[in-house]
């Protein structure tokens, strides 16, 4: 008990971090029309990738001889890498369709 | 300095991620609100590799990290833009579980580094990271694999009682590493780590395919929870808030979804369980007559008719027909056919599948009917053409309390004159169950690949 209360005490500043996203991430989803689930989804996927700073991290900070952590962290670079790029990638490509659609919409407007 | 400079980068990097997430929100800012999230991750990256210097060292192995990075990014960016339309749902799948991989990775190194300096709460975090990450791994491989067609359903009796002594002992193994004293005993943990790995496959293998995409979209929440509980060990606030938000961000999209099939959570995470038996037993039982029409027959009546519906669906994606269903639709249309396009949902194999294949085929917005106004208008319709769509039109799910899919909307085709039912065999469809809407004496069926299928129908309707 007193180990969670200092706990808390110490980590503040992260706990409201934490409390507030989970809000503002609520906030941010709860209106969004069906059609842009998918994008959605994977532009989110590709957000979680920023893990990578922390894969990062772990290989900056092993020691030139740990194979081991080397090992592991150089795999964890790549895995968050792919993560990173190939959500960001594939979300692109899934929006780009829906901005051509969106295009010849409004030309379509303008030249009534 | 430095620090400063890399704090306010990671501020930059936390903000674009909540403002692009906001723009993927609305149609019209999406495309750029992808672009202000990688702009935000590119900046809290290269902050990260040149301005990071925990104890005042720079990072080492800058040149083996690149590397890896190139080598990511390579492979990232190849198999995204080489992907077809239709394998996008298991794209996202595959990119969710190397995030889950990559948090396990970095929590199996963290622990055994911990020595030094170790609370309860930082093992904690750990653990929690790891068995997260492995969880969402092995489970997105699973999705991956049912997408792809290459799993299938597997569900044993008392599978729920298995998952839930695999959860349990993960929990003791973690109690047992933290309640200790200090030392991490390696057999404890590996078997934790096992059995996480374990627990993500007996976690997804059960789920039905077609309920995937909310399994995706829950698998990306909990990548999106190791992710924070890393930012929480590093105490690095771009990882954490980029983490929590999409952990709130994919519960909510995923009770979204389900809401979109009238289900509860529970309901696609448990329910599946039992319902492949019975349905393969109701599939034997009731194959009653149903009628083909020929494709000159059919072109006649689409082209003789005021208003056609189409109705796609994943046999329409398989085949890749979107531009040759355009092509038939604006013949229609010039012939003074009123045409428009009923899009479920949850037709496809993602939410929005369907939305973003006609789109990619130059399908105008305005023709795009979601349910309700297309439920509206099949009254006053003449012919609906169902493209490879099953489940979604399939009446059992409003008169069929038995049916697994009991209480989903569909799309009320049987309200118009004419269905015309394209499919590739009278096989049911994803979700293993019978349609009846086949046998009803208003459809008719063409048997077909949708492709060739709407070509025919195109050179038959020009003739007219």
């Amino acid at each position: 008990m007193e180990t969670l209360l200092s706990f808390i005490h110490n980590n503040l500043e992260l706990l409201y971090v934490v409390i507030l996203s989970i809000f503002l991430g609520i906030e941010v989803i709860s209106r969004v029309p069906s059609v842009l689930h998918t994008p959605l989804m994977s532009g989110a996927n590709a957000i979680h990738g920023v893990i990578i700073i922390g894969s990062i991290i772990v290989m900056g900070e092993a020691a030139a001889d740990n194979y081991v952590v080397l090992t592991l962290g150089f795999i964890a670079v790549i895995v968050g890498t792919i993560n990173v790029v190939g959500g960001f990638v594939v979300t692109d490509r899934m929006l780009e369709m829906f901005k051509t659609g969106k295009d010849k919409a409004s030309k379509q407007t303008k030249d009534n | 300095m430095q620090a400063s400079i890399l704090a306010i980068c990671y501020l930059i990097g936390s903000v674009s991620f909540i403002i692009g997430l906001k723009m993927l929100s609305h149609p019209a800012t999406a495309r750029r609100g992808n672009l202000v999230s990688t702009a935000g991750m590119g900046v809290a990256i290269l902050g990260t590799l040149f301005l990071y210097q925990p104890g005042g060292t720079a990072l080492h192995n800058i040149p083996w990290i690149v590397g890896a990075m190139i080598i990511g990014s390579i492979i990232g960016a190849v198999s995204a833009r080489k992907v077809k339309m239709t394998a996008m749902p298991e794209m996202v799948s595959m990119f969710n579980g190397m995030g889950g991989l990559c948090a396990a990775l970095i929590s199996v190194v963290e622990l055994g580094r911990i020595a030094q300096d170790h609370s309860d709460m930082h093992v904690l975090t750990i653990l929690a990271g790891m068995v997260i990450g492995s969880v969402s791994f092995t489970g997105s491989m699973i999705a991956y694999g049912k997408l792809r067609g290459k799993i299938k359903d597997h569900a044993f009796r008392g599978q729920h009682l298995v998952n839930l002594l695999v959860l349990a002992l993960i929990i003791v193994a973690g109690a047992i590493i933290i309640c200790g004293d200090g030392s991490v005993p390696a057999v404890i943990f590996f078997s934790m780590l096992g059995l996480s790995v374990v627990y993500g496959i007996l976690f997804v293998l059960p789920i039905g395919g077609a309920d995937m995409p909310v399994v995706i979209s829950l698998l990306n929440s909990f990548t999106g929870i190791a992710t924070a509980c890393a930012g929480f060990l590093y105490n690095n606030q771009v990882m954490l808030t980029g983490g929590i938000l999409v952990g709130s961000a994919g519960a909510i999209l995923t009770i979204l979804m389900c809401k979109a099939m009238n289900r509860s959570l529970m309901n696609v995470l448990i329910g599946s369980f039992g319902n492949t038996g019975a349905a393969s037993a109701h599939s034997t039982g009731e194959q009653g007559a149903y009628k083909e029409i020929s494709l000159s027959d059919a072109a006649m009546v689409m082209g003789y008719a005021h208003k056609v519906m189409i109705v796609p669906g994943y046999g329409l994606a398989v085949a890749q027909a979107q531009h040759v269903c355009h092509d038939l639709g604006k013949l229609l249309q010039k012939n003074g056919v009123e045409v428009k396009y009923a899009i479920h949902p949850v037709a496809g194999r993602m939410p929005g599948h369907m939305n973003v294949l006609l789109a990619e085929a130059d399908v105008s917005y305005d023709d795009l009917l979601e349910l309700e106004p297309a439920n509206e208008q099949f009254g006053s319709t003449d012919v609906v053409l169902i493209l490879g769509a099953n489940d979604v039109v399939n009446p059992a799910a409003q008169d069929d309390p038995s049916s697994p899919i009991y209480g989903m909307p569909i799309l009320e085709v049987g309200k118009a004159k004419l269905v015309i039912v394209n499919k590739r065999s009278m096989r049911p469809g994803y979700a293993g169950i019978e349609n009846g809407l086949f046998f009803k004496p208003n459809t008719s069926m063409v048997f077909g690949d949708a492709k060739t299928v709407l070509q025919e129908l195109v050179n038959l309707v020009k003739e007219l």
